[in-house]
């Protein structure tokens, strides 16, 4: 029996968001891991190195443990938006990889599974390509706002509602500095999809951290507060608000919190390198043989991924906080400004 | 392909739930509100006869609603921030002297 | 097929628009009107509008609903009680049936009602951000400049009316 290609299409997507997630999950689990461990050696700790070889079954002791806290609700809490909260924030987190391509176009040859014969089958490997692609990430990371500020509110805690506040207000101001940065690689690649923003930079000279350097470091700014990463965690900011807006959350709930946060930075390290460092291209792609050239390209795009995620940990421990207006003012005064003059060089740039 | 007229019902729909949620709320907040569901009642509309005659123009119009949307939900909020600084509540009927 | 999405959205829009001029708590009534406007962008997606459907999430959804839970959440906001105009809930009720005939007298008396929209749309390219990009910076030049002065306005004007101590209304 020959599948229907549009079955075909359906099966190949799901295996793909499988994959994916599975991913994405085992990266958030092995990121809180070495983030425990760069910070130790940051400042020349061991970190956690006693479950299975070096420790590396340590993500998987905290999941257990996390699964078997008591899940403790605050007595004067909003009880059916302290539940939603934490899906709120993962959903938008996830989503954001839908439109990540991770590589170029494979072809999946013609195969026979339980009687069914499934024909040759060429696609890409990205979930799908929106015509709006940068557009629907801003949307995404919108839409977490309200996440986290349900959850500071409805915990009914005034520490929790200072940080749910702050964080709005911070996320909203960084949004800003975070899609008028994109703006001047979508003036250059003149389109708003994914998949050409990466066809833009195929050869090495012309991945756009060369083209657009002022871009780059407005960018990964406005991702840091995006993030509510440090050196921009005031929403969590222990030694003043407790523990932000997650403070009354305990067990899995907590846990999402924590997913979550982890899978955004994720999402935005892997947007960085799709943005500004080729996407899947790397250099050198033709002396590599047509077998491998693909799995050449998607372990380079791991491992830009995983370079600004070491990044991220390492600017978390070696700086320290801002304050709330010196926060304010860099995202209004400076990276605003700075975002409409690349604006303007960029057109310059092109007219000339 | 589902007829317009599916698509200008509902957004007749949607503009009246939202001009009776005007007129029924005192809440100044949940009155703005209304506002937005009227606006996008109407919006619906554009797209969907954007859709039938094949014009984008009906976007254009709906961005502009938008944009204005924004402006008067800026504005409107601050006013209410400022009812809410000078009299200590947000209810419309309980804002109903004329000077004081 | 497409009319079960249809029905879905158009449920979800109506069923979420009444919960939310009902609902007393105003957190709920954002979430609720935040579900409404979702929807919505589902049906334009589904109008072949790509980009006013994510502009919808992106600045409806993210940015002006933002809006209102962050006030509500500073004025501490809580349930709303019976008010001092005692028949203003069935007078309300009153005029909007009142305003229901217009609006179906209008929606009746479109004549191109029953047929359904080319499969085509309007050719290749329908909604997307080209097009409504040369749009905006030919044809519609003017209302886009106008409506950015009409954004500053209201940058200005918000600022200047919530600055403490430098507005005073009747003291």
């Amino acid at each position: 029996m020959v599948v229907d290609p549009m079955i075909l299409e359906g099966a190949i997507a799901l295996v793909k968001i499988g994959i994916l997630l599975g991913v994405v999950f085992t990266t958030v689990a092995y990121l809180t891991f070495m983030e425990r461990r760069v910070s130790a050696l940051i400042q020349d700790r061991l970190g956690p190195n006693r479950v299975g070889p070096m420790g590396l079954l340590q993500p998987l002791a905290d999941g257990i443990k996390f699964m078997w806290k008591e899940e403790f609700i605050p007595a004067s809490a909003d009880r059916k938006l302290f539940a939603i909260a934490p899906a709120l924030i993962l959903v938008p987190a996830l989503l954001i990889f839908a439109v990540i391509p991770v590589g170029g176009e494979v072809t999946i040859p013609a195969f026979t599974l339980f009687g069914l014969q499934i024909q040759e089958t060429t696609t890409t490997l990205q979930i799908i390509d929106l015509n709006v692609g940068i557009l629907y990430i801003l949307g995404m990371t919108s839409i977490a706002v309200y996440g986290i500020a349900l959850g500071g509110w409805s915990a009914n805690n005034k520490f929790t509602l200072l940080g749910g506040i702050r964080s709005s207000a911070q996320m909203i101001s960084y949004e800003l500095s975070l899609g008028l940065s994109i703006v001047g690689i979508l003036m250059l690649t003149g389109s708003l999809q994914m998949s050409k923003i990466v066809a833009a930079q195929d050869t090495f000279f012309e991945w756009f951290i060369f083209r657009q350097p002022l871009a780059f470091v407005i960018f990964v700014i406005a991702a840091f507060a995006e993030n509510n990463r440090l050196p921009f965690d005031l929403v969590e900011c222990e030694q003043e608000l407790v523990g932000g807006y997650h403070t009354e959350y305990s067990s899995m709930r907590f846990s999402m919190f924590m997913i979550s946060e982890y899978a955004s930075m994720v999402a935005a390290s892997a947007l960085m390198a799709t943005l500004f460092f080729g996407g899947w291209h790397m250099p050198f792609e033709d002396q590599v043989g047509p077998g491998l050239v693909t799995l050449y390209q998607v372990a380079g795009f791991l491992l830009k991924t995983g370079f600004f995620l070491f990044v991220y940990i390492w600017v978390r421990w070696s700086l320290p906080r801002f304050r709330y207006d010196q926060l304010m003012a860099i995202g209004w005064k400076v990276l605003l400004p700075l975002a409409l003059l690349n604006v303007v060089i960029t057109g310059i740039w092109m007219l000339v | 392909m589902i007829p317009v007229t599916y698509y200008l019902v509902l957004s007749a729909v949607l503009f009246l739930v939202g001009a009776t949620g005007v007129l029924i709320r005192r809440n100044a907040i949940i009155v703005l509100m209304g506002i937005e569901l009227m606006l996008n009642g109407a919006n619906l509309s554009f797209v969907a006869f954007a859709r039938q005659f094949g014009m984008v123009d009906g976007h254009i119009y709906v961005f502009l609603v938008i944009t204005v949307a924004a402006a008067e939900v800026a504005i409107g909020l601050a006013l209410v921030i400022l009812l809410f600084r000078n009299r200590g509540t947000v209810n419309i009927d309980e804002v109903r002297s004329l000077r004081w | 097929m497409e009319l079960y999405f249809f029905l879905f959205f158009a449920i979800v829009a109506v069923a979420s628009s009444v919960a939310m001029i009902l609902q007393r708590n105003p957190i709920y009534c954002v979430l609720l009107l935040i579900m409404v406007m979702i929807s919505i962008a589902g049906l334009y997606l589904m109008l072949d509008a790509q980009f006013v459907a994510i502009i919808q999430i992106v600045v409806y959804a993210g940015a002006i609903m933002v809006l209102f839970l962050f006030v509500i959440m500073l004025l501490n906001l809580s349930r709303e009680e019976g008010g001092v105009f005692r028949i203003q809930k069935p007078l309300a009720v009153l005029l909007a049936a009142l305003l229901f005939l217009p609006v179906a007298a209008m929606v009746m008396s479109y004549a191109g009602g029953g047929t359904t929209p080319p499969a085509d749309g309007g050719g290749a390219g329908f909604g997307e951000v080209e097009q409504i990009g040369t749009l905006l910076f030919t044809k519609y030049l003017l209302p886009v400049e106008i409506a950015a002065v009409l954004l500053l306005i209201a940058i200005v004007g918000a600022v200047v009316l919530t600055r403490k101590g430098t507005v005073s209304v009747g003291e």
